[in-house]
């Protein structure tokens, strides 16, 4: 973990909700996918935990939606203001479980870690298939950005206004040669994959956080192997470990 | 040259900061962002005799100028703090700890209390009064002075090291209780503990945390943690450590002034892992500023 100031180098909307924020600063304490940044944001009290799009030496980028006060303040900053971030918190995804053909489930705001983690794959030699899923057409963000690297993406929309009619899971069920799955998502949605995969898995989960990096024990879990923190011991698990 | 030292029954601290249990883990996740031996000691997480969870997520929320958690002390229960945790915690910080205990039966405070007095480098037992009796109707201890004074007169029967009681803010009268603790043999008395909170989400028309309440803390309690210092001091002898909002070294001496000996600091700690380091920094500048050559000269001296 570090904490530092990163400058706003970029912030931009991507659907009515949805925003892209690049922050520009020292990102040394990332190591993997699937890890998150916690933000001081003036006014509030608690940092507000966003994971990681992707990064590299000197950028951060966050996808993040407008929920509530803490993303709202986020949505209204300007270029060139600086932000006190800790980074490089959560274990994140482990790419060697992975097999040459892993899934890769995002749903609505966990799209965004999903992102990174395929370009890590691809790095690898690996050939992951990417699902995304949305409410509705106008939510939908990011799938550019994906078919960009290269990789088969397919789509599932609640309303049917793009891709296939339905959940992740309806597209999930209708495959059989994957090696492994990784997503992010609605704890409903997790659930849901945990239940139709038929591979092990790495689920990255959200909760309410104190600190974020370990203090607090204010976003714990119990799991088949014991106690964990979602801030530190997760907030990827692997579904074997997982108690619905 | 300022003196930032104090004496907290007999136990020397090089500053008056102690990070407060619950928030500061077993140390080790903080001593890989800085060297925790700058620190006048910590208060370890508060242990019980069985492993606790703790209370369902979420268990947090945020506040104007504060948080409320709904933990409910989690830990690893008191043979897996002195098998795993203790043995880490040694490795990073070599000075004197705060040894936090609770219970939810007088056994149980007397169990910790005699597992952890073996334990070379706790200094003090800081016990944890705000938990709820389960022999009686789960009425926290620390909200009568007859059970604060049990607890206390149990855990001093049972230990070599000095006791200090950490009292509740959510009763009537605090001074009260606090003497009973001091007649009942306390050795100091730490205020205060969280105060009873609860937010609702709008959205959901819910309260945020699982629990429903929780312990309010954060900047905005710092006033409350004046005020009970204050009228505390008044009425014992023995020293106190004061918490409650502490988030700079400015706070760390209107607590003192207010009697506090030393001065925990708590959910800064969460919202910024260098607060300690950077309020034990600040220290010395703020005493001169003030002309303050040494702490010791500024222990109650709101009173005078």
């Amino acid at each position: 973990m570090n904490q530092s100031y990163f400058k706003i180098v970029k912030n931009e909307p991507l659907t009515s909700t949805v925003y892209r924020m690049v922050l520009e600063g020292d990102t040394s304490a990332i190591t993997r996918a699937g890890q998150f940044i916690n933000i001081k944001i003036e006014g509030l009290f608690l940092r507000r935990p966003i994971s990681v799009c992707d990064y590299d030496e000197k950028t951060i980028t966050i996808l993040y939606k407008v929920v509530g006060k803490g993303t709202a303040a986020l949505g209204k900053m300007e270029p060139a203001s600086a932000l006190d971030i800790l980074t490089g918190l959560g274990n994140g995804y482990d790419t060697t479980k992975s097999g040459n053909r892993p899934l890769l489930i995002g749903g609505g705001v966990g799209v965004p870690p999903i992102y990174r983690l395929a370009k890590n794959l691809l790095s690898e030699g690996k050939t992951p298939l990417v699902i995304l899923g949305f409410n509705t057409k106008e939510e939908a963000f990011y799938i550019e950005e994906f078919k960009q690297l290269g990789i088969e993406v397919l789509i599932a929309t609640a309303d049917g206004t793009l891709g296939t009619k339905g959940f992740v899971t309806d597209i999930v069920k209708s495959l059989t040669a994957y090696t492994y799955f990784y997503t992010c998502g609605p704890e409903p949605m997790l659930k849901a994959l945990s239940a139709c995969t038929n591979t092990s898995g790495q689920l990255s989960f959200e909760e309410r956080m104190g600190c974020g990096f370990g203090a607090c024990m204010g976003c714990s879990c119990q799991t088949k192997y014991g106690n964990k923190r979602i801030c530190k011991e997760g907030p990827v698990l692997e579904k074997e470990e997982i108690i619905w | 040259m300022v003196n930032t030292k104090v004496i907290l029954s007999g136990i020397t601290l090089d500053n008056p900061v102690i990070p407060a249990s619950g928030t500061f883990g077993y140390g080790y996740e903080f001593a890989e962002l800085y060297d925790i031996n700058i620190l006048g000691s910590f208060s370890f997480k508060g242990t019980t005799k069985e492993p606790r969870f703790g209370n369902p997520t979420p268990r947090i929320a945020e506040c104007t100028e504060g948080m409320i958690n709904s933990v409910g002390l989690q830990n690893p229960g008191m043979e897996k703090v002195i098998s795993e945790e203790l043995p880490k915690m040694k490795k990073v910080f070599h000075k004197p700890v705060l040894a936090n205990i609770s219970g939810f039966s007088v056994e149980e405070y007397v169990y910790c209390a005699e597992r952890i007095n073996e334990e070379e480098q706790v200094g003090i037992i800081e016990v944890n009064v705000s938990c709820p009796n389960v022999h009686h109707g789960g009425m926290s201890f620390g909200t009568s002075p007859e059970a604060a004074a049990e607890v206390t007169k149990a855990v001093k029967a049972v230990t070599t090291k000095p006791v200090y009681i950490k009292l509740s803010p959510n009763v009537t009268d605090i001074v009260a209780i606090a003497k009973a603790c001091e007649d009942a043999g306390a050795d100091g008395i730490s205020l205060i503990n969280t105060l009873m909170g609860m937010r609702i989400d709008l959205k959901t028309g819910k309260p945020v945390v699982a629990n429903k309440m929780g312990g309010f803390s954060g900047k905005a309690i710092f006033p409350v943690a004046v005020r009970m210092v204050y009228q505390v001091y008044e009425a014992v002898k023995v020293p106190i450590i004061g918490m409650g909002g502490v988030s700079t070294a400015e706070d760390v001496v209107e607590l003192m002034l207010a009697g506090a000996t030393a001065v925990q600091v708590g959910a800064a700690n969460l919202v910024d892992p260098f607060a300690c380091k950077n309020i034990i920094e600040a220290l010395p500048h703020v005493m001169k500023k003030y002309g303050i050559k040494d702490l010791n000269h500024i222990i109650g001296g709101a009173h005078k």
